[in-house]
C-alpha cells in the first residue's frame, strides 16, 4: 500500500470511528432526555409504563382551578374529554394558563396526583399545541365530537 | 384598490423572478450576452416591485384597512402607531413578504456591487437568487397571500399578539432574516461555480465579505431574540433550546463553519468541495429554519401558525433546493480537491477540526430538533427532547473547539512544528487555569461552570492577545481588517462564555407569594414588595407593582414589574422589570394576584447575564470588520499558490 493510500485509510478509519462514537453518544443522550406526551386516559390505562417523568397534555377542566389564598400551590384538573387527572403545581403559572384551555404539564405521578414541575400553556386564543390536538382529535373522533378548526394565528418569533 | 395594486406588484415580481432565473442561466450556459445582461435590471425591477408590495401592506396597517384579512387579524384600532409598522411582519404572510423583500434587497446589492465580476458569473449568481425568489414569491401568492380581502370588511381588528408589541420585536425578525437570506449569496455563488465547473479563488474572495455580513446579521438577530425572550417572556431564561431557537441556531453554526472553510479555500485552495457543500448546507438550513417555524410542525414554547395546506409546498420547495443542489454537487463537484498540500500539524488541520466540530454540533442540534418529528412519523409516540440533551452535547463538542481556538491564529499554514505554538501558549494556559480556579473559590456557589467559564474566557483572550502581540512585535507585518475582525469575534466568544456559564452557575431565583410590605431574600439582596396598583394603558389594563431592592440593607433601586390584560383579546402579559448591571441583573416579574394584597412574585439575581449579548455583539462586529478587509475588494487575478481556477469533471 502506498503512503498516500495508507494515510487516507487512517483518515477514513478515524472518521468512521468518530462518527460511530458521536452517533452512540447522541443516541444515548437523546434516549435519556426525551419525555413522552400522554393524555389523562392514557395515564389511567397505565400506558406510561416505565416513563416516570412525562408530559401530560389536555385541557384545564372548567371550575377545577383552586389556589389557597396567599400560597403558590395550585390545584387543577386536566381532561382529554374522556378522563380527568388532578394536577398539583407550585409556582407561577404562565400568562396564558386558563380553564378550558390547552396545557402541557411536565412532571411525574405521585399517588393519584400528577405533580408538575413545569406548565406550558398555549400561546394564542385559538391555538392548541399540535401534538395535543392530534391526541384529543383521536379521542373526539371516537366520541364523534365536532372539533373546532384551528384558525391561522400569530406566531411569536 | 390599493391592496390589489400590492397583489399585482407581487405577481409581476414573480414573473420578473422567473425571467431573472431562466434567461441569464441559459444565457450563461450558451454564451448569449444579451440574455445574461437581463440579470441586473431584473434584479433591480424585482426589488422595486417587492418593495412596492411591502409598502402597500404597510400602508394597509397604518391606515387600518380592515378589509385586508391579514391586517384585520393582526392589528387593532387601539394599536399604537409604531406597532402598526412592525405588525406587518407579525405573522406568517407578512413575515414571508419581509423575507422576499430582504432577498430582493440582497439581490439588488449583489447586482450593484458586482460590476467587476465576469458576466457569466454574475448572470449565474443572480439567476440562482432569482430562482429562490421565484419559489418564495410563489409560496406567498399561492398559499399565504397577505393581500387577501375580507369582504365585508370588519369594523375592528383582532389585534397584534401582545408578545410582539415590544421594541425588541421591531428589529429581531428583520435582522434574523437579513442573516438567513444573506446566506443565499454564498449559496448562489456555490451553485454558479458548480454550473460553471470552475472554482476560482477570485470569486471566492468576492463572496467572503457577503458571508461575513450575513453571519453578522444572523448573530445579531439571534442575540436580539434571546434578549427579547429574557425580558419579555418573564421567565428570566435566555436560551431554551426550543425548536424555534434551534431553527435559527443551525444556520449560525453552519455559517460559522463556512466562514472558516472559505478562508482556507481562498488562501490555500484546500477544502474546495467542502466549502461548496457548506455553502449549500448553510442556506438549506436557513430555508429549513424559516419553514420549520412557519409551517407549525414543531411544538414550541412559542406559538406558531399551523396550516397543513402549506406543508406540501414547503416540502416540495425544500426538496428542489436541497435535493437539486446536492445532485448538482454530486455531478460536478471538483475532482481535484487537494489544493496546496499540508501536514497534520498545520493551520489547515486546526481549521478542519473547527469545521468538523461546528458541523457536528449543527447536526446534533438538527437531530434533536427533528427527532420528535421523526418519532411522530414512525408512530413512536409524541415525545420532546429536553434541554439537557442539547446542553450536554453542546458542551462536549465545544470544549475541544475552545481548547484549540487560540492555536489557530499562531499556527502556520502548511506545516508547523508542534512544539512552537505549544510553547508559545502554554504559559498563558497555565495563567487561565489559575484565574479559573481563583474564580471558583472566590464565588460563593463554587460551581464547576464558573471554573469552566472563566478558564475558557481567559484562555481565549490571552491566547488571542498572544497572536496580536506576535503580529505587532515583528516589524513590517501588517495587521489587516480580517485579523482585527477575527480577534474581535474570538473575544466575543470569550465574553459570551463568561456570560453564559456564570449566569448558569451563579443565578439565584425564587418564586414566592408576598403580601404588601413583605420581603424576599436572595443572597445579599432583599426585594421588598410595596404593593401594586391598577392603571389604564393605550390598549390594555395594567397592574403595576412596586418592588424596592436592597443590597446589604442599602437601597439599590425601585423596580416596577407589570401585569397587563390586553382589551382586544383578553390576553395577559407579564412585563418583567430589570435593573441591568455590568456584573449582575436584578429581575422581577409578577405572577398572579393571590387575593388580599398579595401577589406571586418571581425574583432573580443573574450575574453577568449582559455579557451574553455583549459577546454576541462583539462577534457581530468581528464579522462586519472582517468584511471590510481591503483584500476582498481586489479583483485582479493575483493567484494564490494553488488557488488557480481548477477544471472539474463535467
Amino acid at each position: 500500500m502506498n503512503p498516500i493510500r495508507r494515510n487516507r485509510l487512517i483518515w477514513i478509519a478515524a472518521l468512521v470511528a468518530a462518527a460511530g462514537i458521536a452517533a452512540a453518544m447522541i443516541t444515548y443522550a437523546i434516549q435519556r432526555n426525551i419525555t413522552y406526551l400522554f393524555t389523562p386516559s392514557e395515564v389511567l390505562r397505565g400506558e406510561t409504563g416505565a416513563h416516570a417523568r412525562f408530559r401530560l397534555g389536555g385541557m384545564v377542566s372548567a371550575n377545577s382551578f383552586q389556589r389557597a389564598q396567599g400560597s403558590l400551590e395550585a390545584h387543577f384538573r386536566v381532561t382529554d374529554g374522556d378522563a380527568e387527572m388532578p394536577v398539583v403545581y407550585t409556582g407561577i403559572l404562565p400568562d396564558l394558563f386558563r380553564e378550558k384551555q390547552a396545557v402541557i404539564a411536565t412532571g411525574r405521578m405521585e399517588g393519584n396526583h400528577f405533580v408538575a414541575e413545569q406548565v406550558l400553556a398555549k400561546h394564542d386564543e385559538t391555538y392548541m399545541p399540535k401534538e395535543v390536538a392530534d391526541k384529543m382529535g383521536m379521542a373526539h373522533k371516537k366520541h364523534d365530537v365536532e372539533i373546532q378548526a384551528a384558525a391561522p394565528v400569530a406566531e411569536t418569533r | 384598490m390599493l391592496p390589489e395594486l400590492g397583489q399585482i406588484a407581487l405577481i409581476l415580481a414573480l414573473l420578473v423572478a422567473a425571467l431573472q432565473a431562466i434567461l441569464p442561466l441559459i444565457g450563461a450556459q450558451r454564451g448569449i450576452p444579451a440574455w445574461m445582461a437581463i440579470a441586473r435590471p431584473a434584479a433591480f425591477a424585482q426589488f422595486a416591485l417587492v418593495a412596492l408590495a411591502f409598502g402597500v401592506l404597510t400602508y394597509g396597517f397604518v391606515s387600518q384597512d380592515f378589509s385586508i384579512k391579514y391586517v384585520a387579524i393582526n392589528s387593532n384600532s387601539l394599536l399604537p402607531m409604531v406597532y402598526r409598522y412592525t405588525a406587518v411582519w407579525g405573522s406568517h404572510e407578512g413575515s414571508l413578504l419581509l423575507w422576499a423583500l430582504i432577498l430582493s434587497i440582497w439581490t439588488a446589492a449583489v447586482a450593484r456591487f458586482s460590476q467587476r465580476l465576469p458576466a457569466e458569473v454574475i448572470a449565474r449568481v443572480l439567476g440562482v437568487m432569482g430562482a429562490v425568489a421565484f419559489g418564495f414569491l410563489a409560496f406567498l401568492i399561492f398559499t399565504s397571500n397577505p393581500f387577501e380581502r375580507l369582504l365585508p370588511a370588519v369594523a375592528e381588528g383582532r389585534d397584534l399578539n401582545p408578545l410582539l408589541q415590544d421594541p425588541g420585536m421591531i428589529i429581531h425578525p428583520p435582522m434574523l432574516y437579513l442573516g438567513y437570506v444573506g446566506f443565499s449569496v454564498p449559496f448562489a455563488f456555490a451553485i454558479a461555480a458548480l454550473l460553471d465547473g470552475r472554482i476560482d479563488a477570485r470569486w471566492l474572495r468576492w463572496t467572503r465579505p457577503w458571508t461575513n455580513v450575513a453571519w453578522a446579521f444572523l448573530t445579531l438577530g439571534i442575540a436580539l431574540g434571546s434578549w427579547w425572550a429574557y425580558y419579555e417572556l418573564g421567565w428570566g431564561g435566555w436560551w431554551f433550546w426550543d425548536p424555534v431557537e434551534n431553527a435559527s441556531f443551525m444556520p449560525w453554526l453552519a455559517g460559522a463553519a463556512l466562514l472558516h472553510s472559505q478562508a482556507v479555500t481562498e488562501k490555500r485552495g484546500s477544502f474546495r468541495g467542502w466549502t461548496l457543500l457548506l455553502a449549500i448546507a448553510t442556506f438549506s438550513l436557513s430555508l429549513l429554519g424559516t419553514f420549520l417555524v412557519r409551517s407549525g410542525v414543531l411544538t414550541s414554547v412559542h406559538a406558531f401558525a399551523s396550516d397543513p395546506a402549506r406543508g406540501l409546498f414547503i416540502l416540495v420547495f425544500l426538496g428542489i433546493v436541497i435535493g437539486g443542489s446536492l445532485v448538482l454537487y454530486a455531478l460536478r463537484a471538483p475532482s481535484d480537491d487537494s489544493g496546496a498540500p499540508f501536514n497534520v500539524a498545520s493551520r489547515e488541520t486546526l481549521l478542519l477540526a473547527n469545521n468538523l466540530l461546528l458541523s457536528t454540533a449543527c447536526a446534533m442540534v438538527l437531530l434533536g430538533t427533528l427527532y420528535p418529528l421523526l418519532a411522530d412519523a414512525l408512530d413512536l409516540g409524541k415525545i420532546s427532547v429536553g434541554p439537557p440533551y442539547f446542553a450536554l452535547m453542546f458542551m462536549v463538542l465545544m470544549a475541544p473547539l475552545i481548547l484549540l481556538l487560540p492555536f489557530g491564529p499562531v499556527t502556520r499554514w502548511q506545516r508547523e512544528q508542534v512544539s512552537k505554538p505549544l510553547a508559545m501558549l502554554l504559559p498563558w494556559g497555565v495563567l487561565a487555569l489559575l484565574v479559573g480556579v481563583a474564580a471558583y473559590f472566590l464565588t460563593p456557589q463554587s460551581s464547576w461552570k464558573v471554573l469552566a467559564g472563566v478558564l475558557a474566557a481567559v484562555w481565549i483572550v490571552v491566547g488571542t492577545l498572544r497572536f496580536v502581540w506576535t503580529r505587532f512585535a515583528q516589524a513590517g507585518r501588517q495587521f489587516t481588517a480580517e485579523m482585527l475582525g477575527m480577534t474581535l469575534a474570538h473575544f466575543g466568544i470569550a465574553i459570551f462564555l463568561v456570560g453564559a456559564l456564570l449566569t448558569e452557575g451563579l443565578s439565584q431565583q425564587r418564586e414566592v407569594a408576598v403580601a404588601q410590605g413583605q420581603s424576599v431574600e436572595l443572597g445579599r439582596y432583599a426585594f421588598r414588595f410595596d404593593g401594586a396598583e391598577r392603571y389604564q394603558g393605550p390598549n390594555y389594563v395594567g397592574d403595576r407593582g412596586t418592588v424596592t431592592v436592597f443590597h446589604d440593607d442599602a437601597p439599590v433601586t425601585v423596580l416596577h414589574p407589570e401585569k397587563r390584560a390586553y382589551t382586544s383579546g383578553g390576553q395577559v402579559m407579564t412585563e418583567a422589570a430589570i435593573d441591568p448591571g455590568f456584573s449582575r441583573d436584578l429581575y422581577v416579574a409578577m405572577g398572579e394576584p393571590l387575593g388580599g394584597n398579595s401577589w406571586a412574585l418571581r425574583v432573580h439575581v443573574k450575574p453577568f447575564v449582559r455579557w451574553i449579548w455583549g459577546g454576541a455583539l462583539l462577534m457581530m462586529l468581528g464579522g462586519l470588520v472582517t468584511a471590510t478587509d481591503r483584500r476582498f475588494a481586489r479583483t485582479e487575478t493575483r493567484r494564490v499558490a494553488a488557488g488557480e481556477a481548477m477544471e472539474t469533471t463535467a
